[in-house]
């Protein structure tokens, strides 16, 4: 079953990681064929101008996920406000509802490790700058099952804590500068 | 709340297999059946049970779950998701307020139903906006869900006292116009919500997946819970909501919820799109 769904890109980050994002976003090639999540923190308003503001700037189509969306390749997702982004062993997307993680919903733990329950090594996950402990227990997970995981480097980040924790509970495959991002994520 | 984050690397992950074990478990010992719930968040949920009831094995789980009844009465409620807020979405209630209670109000005698009610929360908040709409005593609203222990905490009407800052803003965002503190006494930690809200909700369990209407309503609320049914089971309880609406009475999801591609589609006209409101205007 796993074969019908294409090979996936969890993208995780939080404070300082929207302009991380807003410069990946428009170099990548039309041509990719990942799927791509966005898991971002933001305010639990109901809005999507996340989704939006990052369709303004991006090659790859957009949408706000929603649930029962299949992943499809060449599509990225983002994670609504105030839901875990799940992912079924079919392919599609689960909303979910459930209590905060690190504080966050949607968390991107919560995400990463489903991915990861579903894909294994069809999966890569990134986590970008940030002030909060997410995403580090996401990603020791993702590498257990068989996911290429790498992390914005500190140095670069607007907030480094993020991916320094990340870094401090497992050993990242890859420590990517803003300029080295778009290459990784096409050789995927 | 962060449990999972005490997970190390020597934890059992539970396989596919065994989720699938206890699933069958709880269908044919007790009659719990989660087949055509969301496999992902029921899985995640069992694994977060399993870390932060330390099994040594899954063995050990999975004897627990099966032999232990009043275990099973804790599970329920661990795997069913069971986060609410009172008028959360404040513009959905504000809403509700404007456009769906003042047709409502036409009515003799109104029946509301909140499916999937869990701990309460926003069965309260409708008895509010009824009062102040001087329609609760012309009202019954049966709030049900398939887990009689949150039925349980519902019923008594009292939530943390540290939440109310929050529900007060909520409130006020939705169009309330008194003071929110008059609907409830605070008592030490808590807040138990005044009996006059409460003497016209009956709670009851009631299981979406195997249970039938059982009457008929001019209001249907189910926020957040067809989210965590697979499409099968979302066009059945749908047609069941649909059942048991009146002619033209109004049904309401949760933000992210949709009748886009369900059979009932048809039979229903949007009234408010991003507060997720339908009218029935076809059966």
């Amino acid at each position: 079953m796993i074969v019908s769904i294409p090979r996936t890109l969890v993208i995780g980050g939080s404070a300082g990681s929207l302009d991380v994002l807003l410069q990946l976003l428009p170099s990548l090639d039309p041509a990719c064929k990942l799927a791509i999540i966005i898991v971002l923190h933001r305010k639990s308003d109901n809005d999507s101008l996340l989704s939006d503001l990052l369709a303004a700037r991006s090659i790859l189509p957009v949408k706000e996920a929603e649930e029962k969306d299949l992943l499809t390749a060449g599509m990225v997702y983002v994670a609504p406000a105030d839901y875990h982004l799940l992912i079924e062993p079919d392919g599609t997307i689960t909303l979910d509802y459930s209590e905060k993680v690190n504080y966050s919903r949607p968390s991107i733990d919560v995400t990463f490790m489903a991915a990861a329950e579903v894909l294994g090594d069809q999966l890569a996950c990134l986590l970008l700058s940030g002030a909060n402990i997410d995403g580090g227990e996401g990603l020791q997970q993702a590498q257990e099952m068989g996911a290429v995981i790498a992390v914005q480097d500190p140095t670069e980040a607007e907030v480094a804590f993020m991916p320094m924790h990340a870094m401090s509970v497992v050993k990242v495959d890859r420590v990517l500068k803003q300029k080295d991002m778009v290459d990784w994520v096409m050789s995927l | 709340m962060n449990n999972e984050s005490i997970m190390k690397e020597n934890v059992h992950h539970l396989k596919d297999e065994e989720v699938n074990l206890l699933l069958n478990d709880l269908l044919e010992q007790y009659g719990y059946d989660f087949t055509d719930y969301s496999f992902a968040s029921v899985k995640r949920r069992l694994q977060r049970v399993f870390i932060n009831d330390r099994f040594p094995s899954f063995a050990e789980f999975r004897y627990r779950v099966r032999w232990d009844s009043s275990y099973l009465t804790y599970l329920m409620e661990q795997i069913t998701v069971n986060v609410t807020e009172m008028f959360r979405d404040p513009a959905f209630f504000q809403v509700l307020r404007r456009e769906v209670l003042p047709v409502l109000a036409t009515y003799p005698f109104i029946r509301i139903w909140h499916a999937g009610c869990s701990t309460g929360e926003e069965v309260y908040s409708m008895a509010i906006l009824l009062q102040e709409m001087n329609l609760l005593h012309k009202s019954v609203i049966y709030a049900t869900d398939i887990n009689e222990s949150v039925l349980e905490k519902a019923r008594k009407g009292i939530f943390p006292l540290a939440y109310m800052q929050q529900y007060s803003q909520n409130y006020l965002q939705s169009g309330g116009q008194h003071d929110f503190s008059q609907y409830y006494a605070a008592n030490y930690e808590y807040a138990k919500f005044s009996e006059s809200l409460s003497e016209k909700i009956i709670f009851a369990a009631h299981n979406l997946v195997t249970d039938r209407s059982f009457n008929e309503f001019q209001l249907i609320i189910c926020r957040n819970v067809l989210i965590y049914f697979n499409k099968e089971l979302q066009d059945k309880v749908l047609h069941l909501f649909s059942e048991s609406l009146e002619q033209l009475g109004f049904m309401a999801l949760g933000a992210k919820e949709t009748l886009r591609f369900t059979t009932v589609a048809p039979l229903f006209k949007s009234v408010a799109q991003k507060e997720k409101i339908w009218r029935k205007i076809a059966t």
